[in-house]
């Protein structure tokens, strides 16, 4: 059975996994952009908490995927639970750190200039604050992305969804008729997952970034 | 400031209605915790509604910080603020932020909003409705000299350095406060921008009648701007606060004389129109007017020259006895031609610059359309300035003498250990 056939008649199941890698990664970015963000917002005006908030993040990033995944299992059991809380522990890293660089960015000329005309700690936070941080914490989205989409295959040892169950079942099988075809229809499913993703945050980029400050 | 914009507000299409208010500062101090000299100094001041007050010193002389005190912007450590003699001292800053208007230097525009949307923002936060807001932000650009049409939509960065600064005053006066704040807004624009935008700022002045506190370490500035100047030394301790004439004529000690530096007598001349000066009469005759006339005129009107005005009646060459004579009775190729003429709206300095130019010792005076309306001569210049600084130099000696009388009243307040009074000379 040759690539093409394997795809043919196994698409149904290959699909559903796509299907599933997608929307595990999505809902862990949009629960580690939240976290990541708050993150940001809360420690970016004193020196010390940023730097414990960027060091504890990249400390767990140093974390081996394998093991993270291995050491949630005893904690709350196989499947979904341990990939959701791995995945977003892992994205928070490139989010809270441009979230704090982006803030700590904004001109404070601008800062000063938001207080002085009468808007609220909130206010210029939401209005004035947030919004020139925006593009910064967008490319902290999407480098995390990229590095969950990889990550997220390794789901797959605690039972959990998406294409890691091709790879894996391939490499468990080596030597085996479909072996080489399961590991491959796994890899550039991810790929072609991860091209798509960032297709889409350059069009979220041109929908979001105001175009008085875009590149 | 009780009535200003909340409520009722100016009626919709109409020119700003709210005029200054009056501010006072009290022993205003602000200490660092990381240097034991305090910042600013007990600032005593008194400024009138509808004044514009100069703050004027070196780098570093808290002059800023004593401005940013006024809005809160940085809290006082001790002392009181009034504006119109309501304490703000303790009030919730946002609220009283809202009706401070604040610019500062390189406009403070908010790089990822419109325009229109910097200029709204205050407005909006003080609750008025869509129809109003748009109305208002269109009058403000108008105000400030931008087509609202061409100039609404685009954001910052598609402005120059003055158009942006325009508009960070329009945002400033958009919710119509009695108040506005000037921190060096001038300071990041080219010399001949920086010179519109200051005569920009004094007709809108004439126009609203806020009370303004400008802060500048450019003298210059100050003199051109100031109805009055506080200048001020290390810790905010004012070295005198007085009309820019009294401090070019009588600076109050040697630390003012070095920053007024040299050419106070020549600064004085920018503070004078030619308006206010004797514009004389002075013999003319049209390119129309038949030669003989001229000749005529010339020999019966008792000066040396006579000037020549084109069809317009505007100035256009001195003619000397004898000129015609060698331009064997050609008109075109006879006298010499005007260089330089003033307006009733300049100022001496000009004046003076063009009588010095013109080797006739007189500079023609025009009207709108350039029209001849009379001279101003070298001997005229010299008396009026005489005059200016002699009139200048006695009002500073009241002054002096009120300041030293006050003072004598403070140190007699202190001794009974009450605090307060008026401002220092």
């Amino acid at each position: 059975m040759n690539f093409w056939q394997y795809l043919s008649s196994r698409h149904q199941q290959l699909l559903t996994d796509t299907y599933q890698h997608a929307s595990v990664v999505f809902q862990c970015m949009v629960v580690a952009t939240l976290i990541g963000v708050v993150i940001g917002v809360v420690t970016y005006h004193s020196g010390w908490a940023g730097g414990v908030a960027t060091t504890t993040t990249s400390t767990i990033l140093t974390i081996p995927s394998l093991a993270m995944i291995g050491l949630l299992i005893p904690i709350v059991g196989l499947g979904v639970p341990p990939t959701v809380i791995a995945l977003t522990l892992y994205g928070l890293l490139p989010i809270v750190r441009n979230a704090i660089v982006g803030l700590r960015g904004v001109d404070p000329a601008l800062v000063d200039a938001a207080k002085g005309i009468g808007m609220s700690g909130p206010a210029r936070l939401l209005k004035v604050e947030l919004p020139l941080a925006w593009p910064p914490i967008l490319t902290g989205i999407r480098v995390s992305t990229q590095m969950l989409m990889g990550i997220a295959a390794i789901a797959a040892y605690a039972s959990g969804p998406g294409l890691g169950n091709e790879i894996f079942r391939g490499l468990a099988s080596l030597g085996s008729r479909n072996a080489l075809n399961q590991v491959l229809a796994g890899t550039i499913g991810i790929i072609i997952l991860a091209l798509l993703f960032d297709a889409a945050y350059v069009l979220i980029g041109r929908l979001t970034i105001p175009r008085g400050i875009r590149a | 400031m009780p009535e200003t914009t909340e409520a009722a507000g100016p009626p919709e299409g109409a020119r700003t209605s709210t005029t200054g208010a009056t501010i006072e500062l009290e022993n205003l101090t602000k200490r660092y915790p990381s240097s034991r000299e305090p910042a600013v100094d007990s600032v005593n001041m008194e400024i009138k509604a509808g004044e514009l007050v100069v703050f004027v010193g070196p780098s570093g002389c808290g002059k800023s910080t004593t401005l940013k005190m006024i809005n809160r912007l940085i809290e006082p450590t001790s002392g009181r603020i009034r504006i119109n003699a309501e304490d703000v001292t303790d009030m919730d800053p946002v609220k009283l932020r809202r009706k401070i208007g604040y610019a500062i230097q390189a406009s403070g525009l908010f790089p990822h909003m419109t325009v229109a949307q910097n200029i709204a923002l205050v407005p909006k936060m003080v609750g008025w409705s869509k129809s109003r807001i748009r109305a208002r932000v269109e009058e403000m650009l108008d105000l400030v000299g931008l087509d609202p049409a061409e100039f609404q939509g685009r954001y910052p960065r598609q402005l120059s350095g003055g158009q942006q600064q325009r508009v960070g005053v329009a945002r400033a006066l958009a919710a119509d406060p009695p108040v506005l704040l000037m921190d060096e807004p001038f300071g990041a624009v080219d010399p001949i921008t920086r010179d519109h935008l200051q005569d920009e700022l004094i007709r809108l002045q004439r126009e609203l009648h806020k009370t303004i506190v400008f802060v500048t370490h450019d003298f210059d500035e100050a003199i051109k701007l100031g109805d009055r100047i506080a200048v001020l030394r290390e810790h905010s301790h004012i070295a005198q606060f007085d009309t820019p004439e009294a401090i070019l004529t009588n600076p109050a000690d040697d630390f003012v004389s070095g920053f007024v530096g040299a050419g106070a007598a020549l600064k004085r001349l920018n503070l004078t129109r030619v308006r206010d000066v004797e514009i004389t009469d002075w013999p003319t005759v049209t390119v129309d007017d038949p030669l003989q006339e001229i000749f005529n005129k010339l020999r019966s009107s008792g000066t040396n020259e006579i000037l020549l005005l084109d069809r317009r009646g505007r100035p256009y060459k001195w003619l000397r006895r004898g000129d015609l004579m060698r331009a064997r009775g050609s008109l075109a190729r006879a006298g010499t031609l005007v260089h330089d003429t003033v307006t009733r709206d300049a100022t001496l300095r000009d004046a003076l610059e063009a009588v010095l130019i013109d080797n006739t010792g007189r500079v023609a005076v025009t009207g709108r359309r350039g029209e001849f309306t009379g001279v101003v001569d070298m001997e005229t210049l010299m008396n009026s300035v005489h005059e200016l600084l002699e009139a200048d130099r006695l009002e500073a000696m009241e002054h002096q003498h009120e300041l030293e009388e006050a003072r004598a009243q403070q140190t007699h307040f202190e001794q009974e250990g009450v605090g307060g009074g008026e401002a220092k000379a």
